[in-house]
């Protein structure tokens, strides 16, 4: 029984929300890598994106509202999320057309264009928080558990409970068929195998009839998608702060990196690596030890391998080591 | 002369807008602006020195200033001894634990051929090294916060003048360069750029919550002062006979002696905020001459020339037996002890030491607008761009207040929209800073003062 309680200990607290926040996290990092592969520059207004397509579903998310459509259990920001996509597409084509094209054009080197994307970071920032202000939001409305901890003990008569988010299992099953589609989608069509060659080898490409304008915009539709969706699911499952969008840019730049960055598959892999390790290194594990040991061997300290504090350093140091000892990524950096 | 005409030019309207905010705001809000713009000018001529003359990214630039800030604090507050004898030893320890460590790493490194074995070898020395620092270093740690938590818990420093730091800061700086440079110089130039950032973040991050050196996010304030303090200048003769003496005029006006004794007592309060704000530009000035000097002529030296051939070439300038990997190593660590420089002499202006406030927005991002749109390579271009920008970031406000009122002029006062853009006031000077770098890149890639080359 006691080994039964460790282990939904361990379901509760480490396994459930660090899938989750993998999730969240491999979202962003596939939009990083996608950004890279193809446009080829490290973009660092990724954050501040995926907090505008979070704006707009709270916005509409409060206009659906305020006409009292709803979705019973479920959040009412799943049904705003299809427009704001819509309308994220066309900010990242606004800003592609007005911003990057001139430097794609002209050729410039990848650092010239991550300056640029520190720009676009600044306004989108600016935008964000003029429009929504940089306070804390919470949007979530529909049923808010699917097994409450106390349900959970009743039902199989444990000590430890099991609490199961909607929000949870809404984030792991959306990522999960987002990415499989964006999978099937540069595997098996054709323009995703012409994205996919644009990526290797963008001279071979041309010369092959690929028009790299269409392979740009296809390009920023998807970003405009994931940042969108990553963004709300993120929203959804603990709260909207433009700030801490800001600061989600370094984990998920480190799953990008760490899976391979341009590799879309290893960026996926990358966002539960980073994930797992962050709530793995700092969980504390005293009272897993004190079902499992027995009574006499039973810890006195908190068995943390590292204080919450360091959660944010933990992926930043996988990182490093990650590009100390394999520069190109845990699965092999290659081009899409 | 005419050569230099644009170079005056600018700095002339520079000047002539800060004399404005003086004569329009107050001289106490122009000084200060002064007085960070001249920080910030530090703070550009270092980044100026690793992407304007070697091309090196550093986006760490937050965690070189957050150390020259701990320098400050190591250096001026006085030891606490309590602490000292409660878990001073512990510490010492976990410090001769941590040079053991990075010897006996070097030491494998030294001696085994690259394998399999030895990467396992070297991450179990750190692993276990780890795990035995922690043990060692808890009570310590335990005892040394728990002296007195509210003004100390931590073991305070050294106790000397705080303007020491700015040379510790530089060369705790160059230090933390050093190893950086080692791990990530060898990267590709975006990859470089977001390691540096991750890794300011965890210098951040370990300062934050290391409360024992220099109370983490509880802050240290009350810091020394290289200058005089407001409330002993009010009491001081000298003093008050110069503030006479520089309003005499407006005095001899007032004809009734308590409203005269008022009026110079007023003018005393404003005058000595004044005076210890010329004090720190006065320092400040010292410093930022000084490096300008040095980088200047560094800039066209025979090594200022070899920098340029390693950015502008790379293997041509291995091809004629450069040591690149050296150079880069060199002038990342040269660039990031200025930053240092800076970090400290913020501390030092401020009083304050918050670990907190260091964000990259502020102290990574913004200095890199500014040494783009002043001008990469050109020390006197970066200088600009500090002081640009820092005047834009602090005048945003009431510049965008004024359009935000022109623009909306046909509303009424109450209308949601016009209330909900004063609120946001704030925000537009991230909007300004973004915006000023998008033209600046698009329409003058050099920035405002572009790279010369000029032989002498």
């Amino acid at each position: 029984m006691d080994f039964l309680n460790a282990i939904i200990l361990l379901l509760n607290y480490i396994f459930v929300p660090a899938l989750t926040y993998g999730s969240q996290l491999a979202l962003g990092a596939i939009f990083v890598t996608l950004i890279y592969g193809i446009l080829r520059f490290a973009n660092f207004a990724t954050g501040d994106m995926m907090a505008f397509g979070t704006m707009v579903t709270i916005l509409i998310t409060w206009y659906f509202q305020s006409l009292g459509i709803s979705l019973g259990f479920l959040p009412t920001a799943l049904l705003a999320i299809p427009f704001a996509i819509i309308f994220m597409i066309g900010y990242m084509l606004f800003i592609d057309k007005f911003v990057f094209r001139y430097y794609r054009v002209n050729k410039s080197p990848p650092v010239q264009l991550a300056m640029v994307s520190i720009g676009v970071m600044f306004v989108t920032q600016a935008v964000v928080r003029i429009i929504i202000g940089p306070s804390d939001r919470r949007f979530f409305d529909g049923e808010k558990f699917i097994i409450k901890a106390s349900k959970f003990k009743e039902m199989a008569g444990l000590n430890e409970g099991l609490a199961i988010k909607s929000s949870q299992v809404l984030t792991i099953f959306i990522t999960l068929i987002l990415v499989s589609i964006l999978f099937w989608f540069l595997n098996k069509t054709k323009t995703g195998k012409s994205m996919r060659a644009y990526s290797d080898n963008e001279d071979l490409a041309l010369l092959s009839g690929i028009d790299p304008k269409r392979v740009v915009m296809i390009t920023w539709i998807i970003a405009g998608i994931l940042a969108t969706i990553g963004g709300a699911l993120y929203g959804l499952d603990k709260s909207f702060k433009p700030f801490t969008y800001f600061n989600n840019m370094l984990p998920i730049f480190a799953a990008a990196i760490v899976g391979g960055i341009g590799n879309p598959f290893g960026a996926f892999l990358g966002g539960y690596v980073i994930a797992f390790s962050e709530i793995f290194l700092t969980y504390a594990y005293k009272k897993f030890f004190m079902y499992i040991l027995p009574e006499s061997m039973e810890p006195e300290t908190l068995i943390q391998l590292l204080s919450t504090d360091y959660k944010f350093a933990v992926s930043f140091s996988i990182l490093v080591i990650v590009l100390l000892y394999r520069p190109n990524g845990i699965f092999k950096g290659k081009v899409l | 002369m005419r050569k230099h005409l644009n170079v005056i030019t600018a700095y002339m309207i520079m000047l002539g807008l800060i004399i404005l905010v003086g004569i329009f705001q107050s001289w106490n809000v122009a000084l200060s602006i002064f007085n960070m713009c001249l920080i910030s000018a530090v703070m550009t001529m270092g980044a100026n020195v690793q992407w304007g003359y070697a091309g090196l990214i550093n986006f760490g630039l937050m965690g070189y200033a957050a150390l020259g800030g701990l320098a400050a604090v190591l250096i001026s507050v006085d030891p606490v001894q309590e602490a000292w004898s409660a878990g001073g030893f512990d510490i010492l320890m976990c410090l001769g634990l941590i040079i053991a460590m990075i010897f006996l790493v070097k030491f494998i490194l030294k001696n085994f051929e690259k394998s399999k074995a030895r990467t396992y070898g070297i991450a179990g020395v750190i692993i276990v090294g780890i795990i035995i620092i922690r043990i060692t270093s808890e009570s310590g740690i335990e005892a040394i916060e728990a002296v007195n938590p509210a003004t100390t818990g931590f073991l305070g420093g050294l106790g000397l003048p705080i303007v020491f730091s700015w040379i510790v800061g530089a060369f705790f700086a160059a230090g933390l360069a050093f190893v950086v440079g080692k791990i990530a110089l060898g990267l590709r130039a975006d990859y470089l750029a977001i390691a540096t950032l991750l890794i300011s973040e965890i210098v951040i991050a370990i300062i934050k919550h290391e409360d024992w050196l220099a109370r983490g996010v509880k802050n240290v304030i009350g810091l020394d002062r290289p200058v005089p303090y407001e409330v002993n200048l009010q009491v001081t003769e000298w003093f008050i006979s110069l503030v006479a003496k520089f309003n005499s005029g407006k005095l001899d006006l007032i004809s009734n002696i308590a409203d005269k004794q008022a009026a110079l007592n007023q003018l005393v309060i404003e005058g000595s905020s004044v005076f210890v704000k010329l004090c720190y530009s006065g320092l400040f000035l010292i410093v930022v001459i000084a490096l300008l000097i040095v980088t200047q002529k560094a800039l066209y030296s025979p090594w200022g020339r070899m920098m340029r051939a390693i950015r502008d070439n790379e293997e041509a300038a291995n091809a004629m037996g450069k040591n690149v990997v050296k150079q880069h190593l060199l002038i990342f660590i040269l660039g990031s002890a200025i930053v240092g420089i800076a970090g400290a002499m913020l501390v030092t202006q401020d009083g304050l030491f918050t670990p907190g406030s260091y964000r990259p927005m502020r102290y990574t991002f913004l200095i890199w607008v500014m040494v783009i749109v002043g001008g990469s390579g050109n020390n006197f271009g970066a200088i600009l761009g500090g002081f640009a920008v820092w005047f834009l970031w602090i005048e945003a406000a009431p510049i965008s207040l004024f359009l935000i009122n022109l623009f909306t002029a046909g509303l009424p006062e109450t209308h949601e929209i016009k209330i909900h853009l004063i609120e946001s006031v704030p925000y537009f000077r991230y909007l300004m800073m973004g915006m000023g770098l998008l033209l600046i890149m698009r329409y003058r890639p050099k920035g405002i003062l572009p790279e010369k080359i000029e032989i002498k």
